[in-house]
């Protein structure tokens, strides 16, 4: 198995450093005038850009937890705990959520205030209901006799669903920001204005997309050991 | 469709110029007030730091002539020594300093793209700053662990600062984490989306680019050092056994049971290693362009030097073992570590050919930048060297705790990164100030921090070989240690002395030239790259007055054939009857 995982990484290793190859082989002490930077990067809001550098930091996180999570559950002492029922249903409502903010970036993009308006409100209600759902599955752990130091295989359901819940704290402020401005100063006629907060739905959603493919991977990873 | 580069299509949503005093230099959002704050903050935290290895050094070579100094308090002082210049001095003042300041003014923007969390960045990790100072005044006094903070002695009773040290040095970690991301994500997003036009990737004078993948590799390394200060954390606070295995502490039996001090180790450095190309990155694209710009020649295999640059970056993630090969791992594991640690000695071996083939036959001016900077390829040279002998196993086994590695990895991560940052310092304090320092101090300042710190380093090395152990507090009598040893440690004390001494003719001509120094005019040194040729000196918020500026070439264009001066700034266009790149269909 490692040799694979090796094997994938070397490949993917070089076909990276073919691809910034193209990019890094001109040469620029031959070229002169103002030629214009090629990067596909330049045509793209430096929001965006930003954040998902932002969202490879957090994978980065999430994957040094989960090796962690793994390497830790290989010791003798490792107790895995039940995975509450109701983290299906938490999850459907993640899944809900970021269907309703991939609708609300396509009425963002076809202009339909309405739309935009149901929709990312929506989003954010089953969001804060998967998190309420998050706190009800701890409080059931809890009673159930699984506190947060029984042992480290609670801990880390506790800490790496916490750290998950506190993503998406942050992803809603972002949120309520956005759905306050699409509410409040809104002329219902002029759905022009969409335009000037198109970029923060669309980014919404990818951070939601990301967040909801995140808590996968985490179930999957909970519910293996 | 017409250009528009980034920075000028946001102008007016970013520059709001600031009005009061208040907004213009402490709440500030422009980068080179957070630059300078930065750097500020940095170098007065790294005093302390230096003040503490001063204590040190006092203890090691004068033992039993300082009763106020016990082996507690060494052992903190050992600790936060290593962390502040590690992470709050190098890692801050590198790219929260360095790279703030340059990079918008050598890609040619207004300012970073999010200037609001550049701000944050610098109040998160004065913050971070200022809860470390708080672990003076717990009870127990900072941590005494050790800079790697090791599990188990880091939190186990007996080791100073296992109560509230540790507690508070793992907060101020996480701060600075933070502080840190909100940064990177800044240089990062800025190198890739607000360059000037023409100012192509691969036309970025070689500091952007080391500022940049170091940046890159801190954003993919800290959440290592994160995790592991939060397991630790818990570790400490609520009683779990992540890193804790069950042992005996003080004759009792922990609490602790079944935890694994070395998945710490691996998570640390995980972390630690790239921790040093951070720092390192920087510092070689720093004195890359130090070196051409004061040889008078461009730097020798420009493109080589990028490509080392990305590849050391991406090694720099699959070597971090080689710190572990006493940790009593697998030695197949240590076989791989050691291989690939010596695969990441080919590109940096090419960085440091590259340096000296671009002072090959260049008109060297030798200025007080270029002092430091030549002087950094002779200890970087020396450190590299001497590392080699350590990414071996069986070369590292016997010498992995002995005074060798404390010099090794002082010459290399210590001196040479000092070196290149006061090789910048003076480089740019024209350029920051608008006034020149004086000359003769800083070759004063030079020769003695140069042939000081040989005078510590040096004899550490041989005392390595003799196997004096590091991290004692006194070796005491031990038969294998002659008595010479002890005169060695007291010769590397007086030269830490003086060292250390030396550094106040620094800060003097810094203070004095801030007021008396001679006006420098907006580009003394003859150079090519975009910082130099700001219209105002020191550039004024929003750097480039009305209209950016357009880039026309490389960014190491000196003493070109045929040209009357022995520099063309990147923003000049090319003359007639010049050939025009490659899209004339001009064949090379």
């Amino acid at each position: 198995m490692n040799i694979t995982a090796l094997f994938i990484a070397l490949a993917g290793a070089i076909v990276l450093w073919f691809f910034l190859m193209r990019r890094l082989r001109t040469k620029p002490w031959i070229e002169k005038g103002p030629i214009d930077a090629k990067d596909g990067a330049m045509g793209i809001p430096a929001e965006r850009v930003g954040l998902w550098i932002f969202l490879a930091v957090v994978t980065s996180l999430f994957s040094l937890f989960a090796i962690m999570y793994t390497e830790r559950s290989g010791y003798a002492d490792w107790r895995p705990l039940p995975d509450p029922q109701l983290l299906w249903i938490n999850t459907a409502f993640l899944i809900l959520g970021s269907v309703a903010f991939q609708r609300a970036r396509g009425a963002a993009n076809r202009e339909n205030l309405n739309s935009v308006r149901v929709n990312l409100t929506a989003g954010g209600i089953f969001t804060i209901i998967f998190l309420v759902g998050q706190l009800l599955a701890w409080q059931q752990l809890a009673s159930s006799g699984y506190f947060l130091a029984t042992n480290p295989a609670d801990t880390f359901f506790y800490l790496i669903t916490g750290l998950h819940g506190l993503h998406l704290l942050g992803g809603l402020w972002v949120w309520a920001r956005t759905t306050k401005r699409v509410w409040g100063r809104f002329d219902s006629y002029d759905v022009t204005q969409i335009a000037g907060v198109r970029l923060s739905i669309q980014l919404c959603a990818v951070y939601w997309h990301f967040l909801l493919i995140l808590w996968l991977a985490l179930f999957y990873l909970f519910s293996s050991t | 469709m017409a250009y528009v580069a980034i920075a000028d299509r946001d102008h007016e949503q970013h520059l709001h110029d600031p009005q009061t005093f208040i907004t213009k230099y402490i709440w500030s959002q422009d980068h080179k007030v957070i630059a300078i704050q930065y750097g500020l903050t940095a170098i007065a935290v790294g005093l302390l730091a230096m003040g503490l290895s001063v204590m040190m050094r006092l203890q090691l070579g004068f033992p039993e002539s300082f009763s106020f100094i016990t082996p507690e308090e060494y052992y903190q002082y050992v600790t936060l020594h290593g962390m502040i210049m590690v992470i709050y001095l190098l890692t801050a003042l590198f790219l929260g300093g360095f790279g703030n300041y340059l990079i918008p003014l050598m890609c040619g923007s207004r300012d970073m793209v999010f200037p609001y969390m550049n701000m944050l960045s610098y109040w998160v990790y004065l913050l971070s700053v200022l809860v470390l100072m708080v672990s003076f005044f717990v009870p127990d006094g900072p941590t005494g662990a050790g800079w790697t903070l090791y599990p188990p002695q880091a939190i186990s009773e007996g080791t100073p600062g296992s109560g509230g040290g540790i507690v508070v040095m793992l907060l101020s970690l996480m701060l600075f984490i933070v502080a840190f991301t909100m940064g990177g994500l800044n240089y990062v997003t800025t190198v890739l989306q607000a360059r000037t036009r023409g100012m192509t990737l691969m036309r970025m004078p070689l500091s952007v680019w080391g500022i940049f993948v170091a940046t890159i590799l801190g954003l993919l390394a800290f959440p290592a050092l994160l995790v592991a200060a939060i397991m630790m954390l818990l570790d400490r606070l609520i009683g779990t056994s992540f890193f804790m295995p069950s042992m005996l502490t003080m004759g009792v039996e922990s609490e602790y049971s079944g935890g694994s001090p070395i998945l710490f180790q691996h998570l640390f450095w995980f972390f630690g290693h790239p921790e040093v190309y951070i720092v390192a990155l920087p510092a070689f694209g720093m004195v890359s362009d130090v070196l051409a710009t004061h040889a008078r020649k461009n730097i020798f295999g420009y493109r080589a030097m990028v490509w080392a640059i990305v590849a050391i970056g991406a090694l720099s993630f699959v070597v971090w073992a080689h710190h572990m090969y006493v940790s009593g791992m697998n030695p197949y594991f240590g076989f791989f570590f050691a291989t690939t640690t010596l695969i990441i000695a080919i590109p940096t071996a090419l960085k440091v050919y590259n340096w000296v083939l671009t002072l090959w036959r260049g008109d060297l001016h030798l200025t007080v930048p270029m002092l430091f900077a030549i002087g950094f390829i002779f200890t970087f040279t020396h450190g590299g060297l001497t590392g080699l002998f350590l990414g071996n196993v069986t070369v590292d086994l016997p010498l992995s705790d002995t005074y060798f590695v404390v010099g090794h990895f002082h010459m290399v991560m210590g001196v040479s990164p000092v070196l290149v940052l006061f090789a910048a310092i003076y480089h740019w304090y024209p350029k920051i100030t608008g006034r020149m320092f004086n000359d003769t101090l800083g070759k004063w300042h030079f020769w003695l921090t140069l042939l000081g710190t040989y005078s510590i380093y040096l004899p550490m090395h041989y005392l390595g070989f003799l196997g004096v152990p590091r991290r004692y507090y006194a070796n005491g009598i031990t038969e294998f240690i002659p008595d010479s040893v002890q005169t060695a440690n007291a010769g590397i004390t007086i030269a830490a002395l003086v060292v250390a001494g030396t550094q106040i003719i620094f800060f003097v001509n810094m203070v004095w030239s801030l007021f008396k120094g001679e006006k420098a005019g907006g580009n003394p040194w003859g150079s090519t790259t975009l910082e130099w040729q700001t219209p105002d000196t020191p550039p004024k918020h929003g750097n480039w007055g009305d209209e950016l500026p357009v880039v026309h070439r490389w960014a190491y264009d000196y003493s070109v054939p045929g040209e009357v001066n022995d520099f063309i700034p990147q923003t000049e266009p090319p003359h007639e009857g010049v050939i025009v790149g490659r899209e004339h269909g001009v064949k090379h």
